[in-house]
C-alpha cells in the first residue's frame, strides 16, 4: 500500500458508543424472600415491627426507625389508596410501559409505607390524590416471586379516602 | 473546627449540552487549572486532590477516579473519591475542608464533574428491579409525586414552579458559565414547553450539562489568591433511609437537621436576615419553595409565598441562585459543587454580573438521591 491510501483528513474522533449490557444476579435475603414468594403466591405479603408497630411492605428485615428485626409476618389487602402520583409523558432507553402512564404511590391497607404502582384502566387525567385502588394479578399460572406479578392497579369503584387519612404518608 | 478553612481558587467550565472538545480528563483539568490561577498556585502547591462524581454508571466508566489521577496532578499524592449521589459535590468541598480543618493538609484541590452528554441518566436511574415495578422515568419522575404533595399540603397555586422556572433563566443570562442562555424565557414560554412528568413541564427541569467545578481549599497559614478568601464558617452533612413509614419526603428530616448543624456552626439564628445570598439545589422548580421551608427561611407552608413576593428574586431580599442554579445548568456530579463554589465567589465579590453588592455570609446547599443526601456549608467574608 502506499501512502496516499491514508491521507483523507479525517477530522478527530469526538464520540462513539459502547453499548453497556448488565445482566445481575439478586440475592434477596430472608425478608425480601418473604415477599416475593408472597407475589409468586398472588398475596402483598409485609412485616410488622415489634416497636412501633407499623407495617412494611416489602419489609428489609428490620425497622428502619427502631433498629430492631421485623418477626411478624402481615398479609396485606389487595386494594389501597393512592397518595401522590405523576403522569410520565417522557420517554426513555430501556421502558417497558407505553406513555403516558401514571406513576403512582399506592398505600395498601394495613401498611405504613406506600410504593410505586402502574395505575390502569382510567384516563391519565382522571387520576387524583386519594382514589382507592385494587391490584391485578397475571393468571395464576403466570405469578412469579417479582412484582411483574401485579399486572397494574385500578380504580376499585370505592369512594376516595379523605385527605387527612393518608397525608402523613406523603 | 480546629483550623480554619479557606476557599482561594475557584474554576467552573462553560457548562454546555455537548463538549466535544474534551475528554472527562479535559474536563475536570479545565476547571483545575482555573482554580489554581485564580489561587495563584499550580499543580505542586496542592497536597491533596478530592474527587467526586455522580454514579459511575451514568457516563458508564467505572472508577473514573483511577484515570483522572494524572490530569489531576494527583501522582504521588492522597486522592480520595467521594460519591453521595446528586449531593456528592457539596459532600466532596465538605471532605477537602475537613482534610484542612483537621490540619492533616495545607492546600486541597477539589474537583467534581458530570459528562451527561456520554451519560444516559435516564436509563441508569431506571433499571428495573425484581422488587418494584419498572416505573421510574428518571428523577423527574422520582420527584413530580412530591412535588405534587408539596403542591396538595401548602395550597400553593400552580404557577409558583414556572416564576421559578423563569427566574432562574434570567439569573443565568447574567452568568457567562451557565448551560442555558434563554433570552425570551417567560411564564407562557414555560407554561407551553411539554408536560414531562405531570406537574412538572420541560422548562421546569434541569437541562443535561456537560461541566466540571473546582476549588483550591487553604489553611489559614497558606492562603493566596487574586480575591480575598471565603471562610467556612460551617459544614454539615446528614442522610436518612430513602423509605421509612412516617418519612417526610416534602420536608425531609434530614435536610432540617442538617440546616440546624450549619446554622448552629455559623451562628446563624435568623436565616432569612443574616445569609445576604444562597445557592440551593433546585433541578425542578418547585423544589426552590420546599427548601424555603425545609431551610427554615420561613413558616412551613409559606415557601411559595416567599417566590411569590419576589424575596428570592435577584433584587429581593434573598437571593437565591444569582448563578442560575441548577435549573440553568446540571453536570451533576458538579452541581453541588457549583452551589458551593458561587456562594464562595459571593463573599469574595468576584461573581461579576451575577454578584450580590456587599455579600458577607452566604448558604451553599446539595441534596441527592431520593432527598436522602444532604450537604451544606456557610461561607463568609470575614475570618468566623
Amino acid at each position: 500500500m502506499t501512502d496516499e491510501t491514508v491521507t483523507e483528513p479525517l477530522g478527530p474522533v469526538t464520540t462513539l458508543a459502547t453499548p453497556i449490557r448488565l445482566d445481575f444476579e439478586f440475592t434477596p435475603g430472608v425478608a425480601q424472600s418473604r415477599f416475593l414468594r408472597g407475589l409468586e403466591q398472588g398475596k402483598f405479603m409485609g412485616q410488622r415491627c415489634p416497636k412501633c408497630g407499623k407495617v412494611y411492605v416489602p419489609s428489609r428485615g428490620s425497622c428502619p426507625t427502631d433498629g430492631v428485626p421485623t418477626t411478624e409476618d402481615v398479609e396485606l389487602a389487595n386494594v389501597g389508596t393512592v397518595t401522590t402520583y405523576c403522569v410520565v409523558n417522557v420517554p426513555f432507553a430501556g421502558q417497558s410501559i407505553e406513555i403516558p402512564y401514571i406513576c403512582a404511590q399506592v398505600l395498601l391497607d394495613g401498611a405504613n409505607l406506600s410504593f410505586m404502582g402502574l395505575i390502569q384502566e382510567i384516563p391519565t387525567d382522571e387520576i387524583r390524590m386519594g382514589m382507592r385502588v385494587e391490584a391485578v394479578w397475571v393468571e395464576r399460572e403466570e405469578l412469579k416471586p417479582s412484582l411483574a406479578s401485579v399486572r397494574y392497579f385500578r380504580p376499585s369503584g370505592e369512594p376516595d379516602a379523605d385527605y387527612e387519612t393518608f397525608k402523613e404518608y406523603l | 473546627m480546629a483550623e480554619r478553612c479557606a476557599v482561594v481558587g475557584v474554576g467552573q467550565t462553560h457548562h454546555k449540552a455537548k463538549r466535544e472538545d474534551v475528554s472527562i480528563a479535559g474536563l475536570v483539568r479545565e476547571a483545575a487549572k482555573m482554580a489554581l490561577a485564580d489561587a495563584d498556585l499550580t499543580w505542586t502547591d496542592i497536597d491533596a486532590v478530592v474527587i467526586g462524581k455522580a454514579p459511575d454508571m451514568f457516563e458508564g466508566n467505572m472508577m473514573p477516579e483511577l484515570y483522572l489521577a494524572p490530569a489531576l496532578g494527583a501522582v504521588g499524592k492522597p486522592m480520595f473519591r467521594v460519591h453521595t449521589a446528586g449531593s456528592v459535590g457539596g459532600s466532596t468541598a465538605l471532605v477537602a475542608a475537613h482534610l484542612i480543618s483537621s490540619g492533616i493538609h495545607r492546600r486541597v484541590l477539589t474537583v467534581a464533574y458530570e459528562k451527561q452528554s456520554d451519560s444516559d441518566a435516564m436509563w441508569a436511574l431506571s433499571v428495573p428491579q425484581p422488587f418494584a415495578a419498572p416505573l421510574l422515568a428518571g428523577a423527574g419522575g422520582y420527584f413530580a409525586p412530591h412535588i405534587r404533595a408539596y403542591m396538595r399540603r401548602s395550597g400553593a397555586p400552580e404557577y409558583i414552579g414556572r416564576m421559578v422556572a423563569v427566574k432562574d433563566r434570567l439569573n443565568a443570562l447574567r452568568n457567562p458559565y451557565a448551560h442555558l442562555h434563554l433570552a425570551d424565557i417567560d411564564m407562557k414560554m414555560v407554561e407551553d414547553s411539554m408536560m414531562l412528568w405531570d406537574p412538572l413541564r420541560y422548562l421546569e427541569a434541569c437541562p443535561s450539562s456537560d461541566g466540571a467545578a473546582a476549588m483550591v481549599l487553604s489553611s489559614e497559614d497558606a492562603v493566596s489568591g487574586h480575591y480575598p478568601p471565603a471562610w467556612v464558617h460551617g459544614t454539615a452533612m446528614r442522610s436518612e433511609p430513602t423509605m421509612f413509614a412516617g418519612r417526610d419526603q416534602v420536608n425531609p428530616r434530614a435536610g432540617r437537621d442538617c440546616s440546624a448543624d450549619v446554622y448552629g456552626q455559623a451562628g446563624i439564628t435568623n436565616p432569612r436576615e443574616q445569609i445576604d445570598v444562597a445557592e440551593v439545589y433546585v433541578p425542578f422548580s418547585w423544589y426552590e419553595p420546599m427548601w424555603l421551608e425545609n431551610l427554615g427561611f420561613c413558616d412551613l407552608g409559606d415557601g411559595w409565598k416567599l417566590t411569590e413576593a419576589g424575596a428570592t428574586a435577584f433584587d429581593g431580599d434573598i437571593p437565591w441562585n444569582t448563578s442560575g442554579g441548577v435549573l440553568s445548568s446540571n453536570p451533576i456530579g458538579a452541581s453541588g459543587m457549583l452551589r458551593f463554589l458561587e456562594v464562595a465567589m459571593q463573599v469574595r465579590g468576584q461573581a461579576g454580573e451575577h454578584q450580590i453588592d456587599g455579600a458577607k455570609v452566604a448558604l451553599g446547599q446539595a441534596y441527592g438521591g431520593g432527598s436522602q443526601f444532604f450537604s451544606m456549608w456557610v461561607v463568609g467574608s470575614e475570618k468566623p
